[in-house]
């Protein structure tokens, strides 16, 4: 198979369920993928999650409502700069992410000449080398579903700032997975941005 | 069981003393303790006389006790009178306190003189003046006495000391340094995002990265602070370490796949990639001492894991057992002086623990099991690893004798992380 067949493959099985997301209220992700073994807080840590994605979901839905109803300038900036987060030590997208990224993928088809700057955080844990590593390739993962979403290549740059910035203080799991994310700083966005086509 | 060869001793005097005598390797004096490694043999530090010969004496005493090779026998001020009474020492006092050696350094107009007295022999076994700075020069000064100290250990034990070293750490985005002591800890670069960073082999440049983007790896002069960029560009640069022959640096480096190890010249030239990981991280690389190997962490098994590689990236081997279904987080190795062991850290029930690993038949050893315990260093001397850890609560430096596992906490300021143990200095 060619490198272009996998992209449209990929594109037309994610497009199909970021179809359904559009169509119904997005429900509450499934749990995460990877609970670190033998942890104690795992359950805690889950519950964390499930309402962490909750309520990016909600902030989702209320983004979306706001920018069909009225196409307030203001709600599609805020597609494009929300947050996206990730579980523990993993760069792969969870459904709560691809679902943002969908709604930030049509924002941007929209809008030729916008550009971004993905910056990939970590939390804390493990050695902060390891953490810059890994920002970026949260970054990159990023970079990669936008492009199966028609983004061009050339619109985005990567980067990673490891644990260095983390979004709150803390170290216990909530605060974790508030830092472990993907931020969005938009550039040649000066002018009223288009609403995607519906 | 201790006992001193005063003739090596006086032989060694007639070496320095004979100007003739070109490219002796004995390297100072050796006053020719027999050491048995399972013992340290007992020393008093006599006090001197003199303006700053209280402080002399507390620095040396301090100096030897770190380097745990040496005890350095603690008097109460009756006893201290007591040994020192006379012009000469007191060798019935010296005797019963256990002391086969006993010290005393006085300040002098240009630096600083030392007699070694030899408690079996009632002999003076070594008489020596040193040429050190003046005291105002507090940092330079404390270095010159902390090369005396090594030498001193040097010549009772025959291994030199690790006194007149420093480690450098990241705080706060910045790089400092801090004396082997604790003590005179002093920036080295200005605040800039900077993360990791190591000595060269003669301990007079230090490479580090920067990751605010433009992300870069830069390398600076010690004496001077001139510094300048090795390598940039997009993605992110990490870990960098010098060569052995300090004429290239090796550094992490990866945009949209993964990183892997590369090498760069610092003539210039730009990096070649090393390692290939195929989209997993690479990184954290630490030299063999010969300069042939090079241990890294690899996440290739889909965990982080250490392994070895030839120079040039070839012949890559898992070095730390691969535990089955069991996500292990191994990390942070640094190759022994000795060669013949790797230093890292792993996660155990769900923290970290400071581990060796031998590299003849794979022997594992657990070094702490208190607190979280990271990112270790060795010493030159490859027998003390300075480290971070949380155990006093905030993040701090701590130094391990790996023979003993003896610790003391090297800094007390908070979020020191990364450290790196230099070789041994000569200059300042």
């Amino acid at each position: 198979m060619t490198r272009n067949t996998i992209i449209l493959t990929f594109a037309i099985v994610v497009g199909s369920s970021g179809v359904q997301a559009c169509r119904k209220k997005p429900q509450a992700a499934p749990e995460p993928s990877a609970v670190p073994v033998g942890d104690a807080g795992a359950a805690q840590r889950r519950a964390d999650s499930l309402a962490t994605a909750q309520r990016r979901a909600d902030s989702l839905a209320a983004a979306r409502a706001s920018a069909n109803d009225d196409g307030t300038q203001a709600a599609l900036r805020r597609i494009l700069t929300t947050v996206v987060y990730f579980d523990y030590d993993k760069d792969q997208l969870r459904d709560d992410a691809r679902a943002l990224l969908d709604a930030k993928a049509s924002v941007l088809s929209a809008n030729g000449a916008v550009t971004v700057v993905i910056t990939g955080h970590t939390d804390e844990q493990g050695t902060s080398e390891y953490n810059l590593a890994l920002g970026q390739r949260r970054a990159a993962q990023v970079k990669r579903y936008l492009e199966t979403k028609g983004v061009a290549e050339n619109r985005m740059t990567t980067q990673s700032l490891g644990d260095s910035q983390p979004a709150v203080q803390g170290n216990d799991e909530a605060a974790y997975q508030r830092n472990r994310r993907a931020e969005f700083d938009v550039k040649n966005a000066s002018g009223a941005l288009a609403r995607p086509r519906p | 069981m201790l006992h001193m060869t005063i003739r090596r001793a006086l032989c060694a005097l007639l070496l320095l003393s004979a100007p003739l005598v070109a490219q002796d390797t004995t390297r100072g004096v050796r006053i020719g303790l027999t050491y048995d490694p399972g013992s340290k043999p007992g020393l008093v530090v006599l006090p001197g006389r003199g303006v700053g010969a209280d402080s002399i004496r507390a620095i040396i005493q301090r100096d030897l006790d770190f380097g745990d090779r040496v005890a350095a026998i603690a008097l109460d001020a009756g006893a201290l009178g007591e040994a020192s009474r006379a012009s000469s020492p007191n060798w019935a006092v010296l005797a019963r306190l256990g002391a086969a050696a006993a010290v005393q350094v006085t300040p002098t107009a240009t630096g600083l003189h030392l007699a070694v007295y030899d408690v079996a022999k009632q002999t003076t076994a070594l008489v020596r003046d040193y040429v050190a700075p003046p005291m105002s020069d507090l940092r330079t000064w404390r270095a010159a006495l902390h090369g005396l100290s090594d030498e001193l250990e040097e010549s009772l034990t025959g291994t030199r000391g690790i006194a007149r070293t420093r480690v450098m750490f990241e705080r706060a985005n910045r790089l400092w340094v801090v004396d082997s002591d604790g003590e005179q800890p002093m920036p080295v670069t200005e605040v800039g995002s900077l993360q990791s960073s190591a000595w060269n082999p003669s301990g007079t440049m230090i490479t580090y990265n920067s990751f605010m983007p433009p992300a870069k790896i830069m390398v600076q002069e010690l004496a001077t602070g001139k510094s300048r960029t090795i390598v940039t560009g997009g993605g992110v640069f990490i870990s960098p370490v010098f060569s052995p022959d300090g004429a290239s640096i090796v550094y992490s480096h990866g945009i949209e796949d993964g990183t892997d190890l590369y090498i760069a010249d610092l003539s210039g030239g730009g990096g070649r990639r090393l390692s290939v990981g195929r989209g997993s991280d690479n990184l954290s690389p630490s030299f063999s001492p010969d300069g042939r190997r090079i241990a890294f962490m690899s996440a290739r098994s889909g965990h982080p894991e250490i392994y070895t590689m030839d120079a040039d990236g070839t012949n890559v081997e898992l070095l730390t057992p691969l535990e089955f279904g069991e996500k292990a987080f191994r990390a942070s190795p640094d190759w022994s002086p000795d060669g013949r062991s790797v230093a890292f850290h792993s996660s155990i029930a769900g923290t970290y623990q400071l581990m060796t690993i031998t590299l003849r038949d794979r022997g594992l050893k657990q070094l702490t099991s208190d607190g979280r315990n990271e990112d270790p260093s060795w010493a030159p001397d490859g027998r003390h690893l300075v480290f971070v850890s949380n155990r006093s609560g905030a993040k701090a430096l701590w130094v391990l004798d790996v023979e003993t596992g003896r610790t003391r906490q090297l800094t007390r300021s908070m979020n020191a992380r990364n450290p790196a143990w230099s070789p041994r200095l000569s200059s300042n």
